[in-house]
């Protein structure tokens, strides 16, 4: 047994020394080549000038970034961005406290019902943005047609073309498939609150209203900011939905930084502009994360 | 005022039954939408173009899958579940390791594990461009190596981060014990540390499994015809004016259903790996 110890070389040695080390050392070199490399990349090809037409390589100093002060369509791209975060993320986080109050106590069958709640938020966002593409198809959708049940007749509303309900639609695409994340995550955060506390609550004859905000919520509070985060994060990447439901249009009424990048990149090949565009977009979402990671104070 | 036992018990079952039709009601408007997707699958090209719309299909056709053998529906099944599972395994193997590392060690302390975890906030998009330079350059445009190096560092980040948690609840005088017993450190690490991990690993597993396989942003721009994903064959579907729907409905049952069971059946860790480990639950 003990034969095992004593076999010691200089390269054994070596090894158990830096273990720590060599056991990191692998993804880190993934990490750097495929996660810090293309952000130096952006970086370094913003200040060059390559086009589909023009492989110039000489350095232009930051006219790249100039143009993209100038650049309506960028600006509009973040003020979607934000529009859509600015609405959905308020109406998936109260829909799923309110969920999660709702599911909180036993009823029969309620492990079914989590279970299916599960389904929007784990399928693939195309296939989600897929089934919204269907529903909300002007002819052959439910969507208006169940509306016709309360408005007597059925109305025509081109949800996926008309400028005035492209946003409606992405919200509500956004609202349902994240909603259950919200509530899963929350469901979970309250049932770990201390059930003494609240029947205490309840006998010192305290409103439900009054436990909630009182017991439950105070409890519940770092998982609340935690989700707000990740929703907050993703709704500033915001790509597959829109890709499946509007692709930016009509025009570029519902484009997204992230739409946009990706026309400016692979369709109109506007090399060193995307590099700039990246850049920024990266810059932006690591100072806003960094902002709310502060206050959230989540930094571990 | 005061109710008798049975009154009492009788009120509780009102209450609970009550709860539940809500409960019902609000999962039924959160499925249907799906419901109503995989339905297509079924239905005949007349009942999905039918106005108003064809509510249950009058008879299940399978004529929709049958179809599916023809072009690269199935294919692109198949190139996901190849991608997905190698990129998966490849993760986890490097990630858990990392993660021990941190989690035992602290390497690098807070601020490794914080630029770690920074990376996976980045907008896909900003990545997808420069990885796609970097690749073409290398011949890694539309390759299943291409792809699996992809997910693999998309997924390193929430497989250590995950890991690290499950390893930091591990109480480390067992494998102390068996440092003094002679082990080396690695087979301290493979046959003590990760064993005793084991259901937390499968469920990092899975979670980022389902993260490969339903990824569109970087597949959609990586791949070109040799290793189309499922969703990005989904997208092949569309048309400005209308959709191949029943042809959609077809591949998201095949694709989406084992899916949702995987997810489901790791229960006890939902939290974990829907939060990406920010939230331990």
């Amino acid at each position: 047994m003990s034969s095992v110890a004593h076999r010691t070389s200089t390269f054994d040695k070596l090894v158990d020394r830096h273990f720590r080390h060599i056991l990191l050392l692998p993804a880190l070199v993934f990490l750097l080549a495929l996660g810090t490399m293309p952000v130096l990349y952006n970086l370094f090809v913003s200040f060059q000038d390559i086009t589909m037409l023009d492989e110039n390589r000489s350095f232009v100093g930051a006219l790249n970034y100039k143009r993209l002060a100038s650049d309506t369509r960028f600006w509009e791209a973040w003020g979607h961005t934000f529009l859509i975060a600015a609405i959905a993320l308020p109406v998936q986080i109260v829909l799923g406290l309110g969920l999660a109050v709702l599911f909180l106590p036993e009823f029969p069958a309620k492990r079914v019902f989590v279970a299916l709640m599960v389904l929007p938020t784990v399928i693939s966002p195309i296939v989600a943005g897929a089934s919204w593409r269907l529903m909300f198809d002007h002819q052959f959708g439910p969507v208006n047609q169940i509306l016709g049940w309360f408005m007597g007749e059925v109305p025509v509303i081109l949800w996926t073309t008309d400028p005035s309900f492209v946003y409606p639609a992405i919200v509500i695409l956004e609202v349902w498939a994240h909603t259950p994340f919200v509530f899963l995550l929350l469901l979970a955060a309250m049932a770990q609150v201390d059930r003494s506390l609240i029947e205490a609550a309840q006998i010192d004859g305290a409103s439900p209203w009054t436990v909630f905000r009182r017991v439950v919520l105070p409890t519940i509070r770092p998982v609340l900011y935690t989700v707000i985060l990740i929703r907050f994060v993703d709704l500033m990447r915001l790509f597959d939905f829109i890709y499946a439901l509007t692709q930016g249009g009509p025009g570029t009424t519902s484009e997204t930084i992230s739409v946009y990048m990706y026309v400016q990149g692979f369709q109109q090949f506007a090399t060193s502009y995307t590099g700039a565009l990246a850049f920024v977009s990266i810059v932006v979402t690591s100072i806003l994360i960094f902002v709310l990671m502060r206050r959230a104070s989540i930094a571990r | 005022m005061s109710r008798s036992p049975r009154q009492r018990r009788m009120h509780k079952q009102v209450r609970q039954w009550s709860r539940m039709c809500i409960a019902l009601l609000i999962t039924i408007v959160f499925v249907f939408p799906v419901y109503w997707l995989f339905m297509t699958a079924f239905k005949t090209p007349s009942e999905i173009f039918s106005n108003p719309p064809t509510w249950v299909p009058s008879s299940l056709t399978w004529d929709n899958f049958a179809g599916m053998t023809e072009g690269d529906d199935l294919r692109s099944i198949f190139n996901s579940l190849v991608i997905a599972t190698v990129s998966t395994v490849v993760a986890m193997f490097l990630g858990s390791i990392a993660a021990y590392s941190l989690a035992r060690h602290r390497v690098g302390g807070d601020s490794l594990s914080i630029w770690i975890m920074s990376l996976r906030m980045v907008p896909p998009m900003a990545m997808a461009f420069p990885l796609f330079l970097m690749f073409a350059t290398v011949g890694l445009i539309d390759t299943y190596p291409g792809l699996i190096f992809l997910y693999i560092a998309v997924n390193l980040p929430y497989v250590i981060w995950v890991m690290r948690g499950f390893i930091e609840d591990i109480a480390p005088e067992l494998e102390q014990s068996a440092l003094i017993d002679g082990c080396t450190r690695w087979q301290a690490l493979v046959h003590v540390v990760f064993p005793m991990a084991r259901a937390g690993m499968l469920a990092t597993a899975v979670f980022a499994f389902v993260y490969a396989f339903n990824e569109f942003a970087f597949a959609v721009v990586m791949t070109r015809s040799e290793v189309v994903t499922f969703p990005v064959q989904i997208t092949h579907h569309f048309s400005p004016m209308s959709a191949f729907w029943a042809r959609i409905g077809a591949m998201s049952i095949l694709g989406c259903l084992p899916v949702f069971f995987m997810v489901v059946a790791m229960n006890r860790y939902l939290v974990r790996g829907l939060s990406g480990g920010a939230l331990k639950g």
